[in-house]
């Protein structure tokens, strides 16, 4: 008798798991969905007015109701990729020392370190990066690069007070390392011990083994984390705001001031003065959901893909 | 008796000399292709005339600790050039810790220790200034447990050559390291599939045609066919005893008729009385199996163990 009565609640237990855990896979859903709708739905008025042209206008001029998000683009894309570029090679080289060159003791430390860094404050960082890091790139890194590589158009003059686009990409950097270095070190720690221990068994150097093994094996994890970081650095609002200076132009120089569609829209969405303008601002909000969407989907998409080559390679 | 010339010493050699890698690689299969010793200790030992053989290695009054905790001790050996040597034992007494001090593959694991003194061909193993790549090169090491890259079939057997710069005829030596393994014919078709499309069998010769692709001095093998049916098994055996003729061969097994047939020489690893593992018995495996000098031994190979 005891047994079925067991075995209904048993099955009550299921039940109600499976609806809890199905409910909050829902509203997860609706959420998105919702929020996606609103943006959009939103960004009525300006798409009206202004079209796909607003993908290519560089003027923002709210006196004179006019909006693009040229420059917005172009600061979002230069910000992001220079911090994808630093920030990934950075955080792999930091997860492949944690997962196999540091010792114990030091992995215990510096991995729960570079952890915290991603749970500074972006405002905090911000704050840092204006009072401490834009000042010392103005006076040092900036002429110091000018003066060695000024011939790529990316290093122009040092501009007065080092808001920059420069640095707003090496605060982004900051903000995406310890993203990608604790999720590569964990990539790093699945590749199997045996396959470590067979390319050593063969002669391998360390350098050779993790070319040759760990690079390889991780590859698509690594890419796929990488796009993560990117999404996150697109997205990324307060901390730009603090030190790209509200530029309104295209500048190929990265000390120039710059923005982005997320600094742009923290900026200004609490003095948008007229319906056009808080509407051209969630314009600005679609772009950036699109662009943050489509770079997470890239990321899975990368991650699947190769794992699926790999199982039939 | 030295098989290495004497100007040239294989392990004190910085492992990437600044001369072109190839030459590196060439001169190093010279070094361990061409030995005029091989056809000298091929002889049959008949019993009234002991040949003397040469050691590969000379293993002294090893212990190994993991921490705190000692593994082996008091190990003392010599492996046989171009020889089969077994090694058996009950489980826990350390044969693949000692099989894995013999290419440096315990360096990095933290808290691991090793005293005594190793020698390989008469330069001690451990000595300052040994590279561990370069031992490592020298002496292969096949495991347990099948572990090929996943990485195409070709690639597997042609990766540590690749790494040594050894790109002029790498298909030849690709083809020669799979016909070494017997398992050229099984996969010449496909050399381009993952190696992880093979059977277990496969994988492990596979394997194998990897660890000889650089054409080792030596194969230790950790219980390689103990995942393996006995098909497989077989065929493994046969390459073993195939392998000989080239390299000298130190093979840990728990399967006492593999040890039987295949190995020259058996040492016989057990227990002490504080319970770490030791060197109870060695001698040619004929003596091990049929007329043991320790009790300990004779309880063991005849099942009697506990
Ligand atoms: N990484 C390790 N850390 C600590 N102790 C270890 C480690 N590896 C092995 N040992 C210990 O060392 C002793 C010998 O282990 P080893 O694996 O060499 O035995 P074995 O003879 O190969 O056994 P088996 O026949 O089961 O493979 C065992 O007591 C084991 O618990
Ligand atoms: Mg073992």
């Amino acid at each position: 008798m005891a047994r079925p009565r067991l075995r209904i609640s048993d099955r009550v237990g299921d039940r109600l798991l499976l609806s809890a855990t199905g409910l909050a896979s829902a509203i997860a859903v609706l959420l998105l969905v919702l929020i996606a709708w609103q943006v959009f739905k939103g960004s009525g008025t300006a798409f009206h007015k202004f079209g796909f042209g607003f993908l290519t206008g560089t003027t923002w001029k709210p006196n004179f109701n006019q909006y693009g998000a040229g420059t917005l683009l172009f600061g979002t894309f230069v910000t992001g990729v220079f911090a994808l570029f630093l920030a990934a090679p950075i955080g792999i080289a930091i997860g492949l020392y944690l997962s196999l060159m540091a010792p114990p003791r030091v992995r215990a430390i510096i991995g729960p370190v570079v952890e915290m860094l991603a749970a500074i404050p972006s405002v905090i960082i911000g704050f840092w990066g204006i009072l401490v890091l834009a000042p010392f790139l103005v006076k040092h890194a900036e002429p110091q690069l000018h003066s060695t590589v000024g011939f790529i158009p990316l290093f122009g003059l040092p501009q007065t007070n080092g808001a920059s686009m420069f640095a707003a990409g090496l605060i982004l950097t900051i903000m995406v390392i310890p993203i990608v270095a604790s999720i590569s070190r964990d990539l790093f720690d699945t590749v199997p011990r045996e396959l470590q221990e067979g390319a050593s068994a063969l002669g391998a150097t360390r350098w050779e083994m993790i070319r040759g093994v760990m690079l390889p094996t991780t590859a698509s994890g690594l890419a796929a984390t990488s796009f993560l970081g990117l999404g996150r650095a697109l997205g990324e609002a307060i901390a730009v705001t603090q030190v790209i200076g509200a530029g309104t132009k295209i500048n190929t120089s990265l000390y120039e001031t710059g923005d982005t569609l997320a600094s742009r829209l923290a900026n200004q969405f609490q003095n948008a003065t007229d319906q056009l303008q808080t509407s051209s601002l969630f314009y600005l909000g679609a772009l950036l959901l699109i662009i943050g969407l489509g770079s997470n989907l890239l990321a899975q998409w990368i991650g699947r893909r190769f794992a699926v080559q790999k199982a039939h390679a | 008796m030295t098989i290495l010339d004497p100007e040239f010493d294989p392990i004190m050699e910085p492992s990437r000399p600044a001369a072109p890698a190839r030459s590196a690689g060439e001169r190093y299969r010279i070094q361990t292709v061409d030995r005029p010793a091989r056809t000298a200790s091929h002889g049959q030992p008949t019993p009234t005339t002991p040949v003397v053989r040469e050691s590969v290695f000379k293993v002294e009054q090893l212990a190994i600790s993991y921490g705190s905790k000692t593994a082996v001790q008091g190990v003392t050996m010599g492996i046989d050039r171009n020889r089969i040597t077994a090694i058996i034992g009950p489980s826990g007494c350390g044969k693949t810790t000692f099989l894995r001090s013999l290419n440096r593959m315990h360096d990095g694991i933290p808290g691991l220790r090793v005293d005594g003194h190793i020698y390989y061909h008469g330069h001690d193993l451990y000595g300052s200034g040994v590279d561990r790549v370069e031992v490592r090169r020298r002496i292969g090491m096949v495991f347990q447990k099948p572990n090929p890259f996943p990485k195409s079939i070709y690639d597997n057997v042609a990766w540590a050559p690749r790494n040594l710069g050894l790109r002029s005829g790498l298909d030849d030596r690709v083809e020669k390291a799979l016909r070494g393994a017997a398992l050229w014919d099984e996969v010449k078709d496909r050399l381009k599939d993952s190696a992880l499309g093979l059977s277990g069998g496969q994988q492990q010769r596979l394997c194998i045609a990897r660890a000889i692709a650089i054409e080792p001095d030596v194969l230790l093998l950790d219980e390689p066919a103990s995942a393996l049916d006995p098909i497989a098994t077989a065929s493994i055996e046969e390459l073993v005893r195939t392998l000989k003729a080239k390299f000298t061969i130190v093979i840990v097994t728990h399967n006492m008729q593999q040890a039987a047939r295949l190995a020259d020489r058996t040492a016989f690893f057990g227990l002490d009385n504080e319970r770490i593992g030791t060197l109870i018995e060695y001698d040619e495996t004929d003596k091990i199996f049929t007329n043991p000098a320790d009790t300990r031994t004779e309880d063991y190979v005849t099942g009697r163990f506990v």
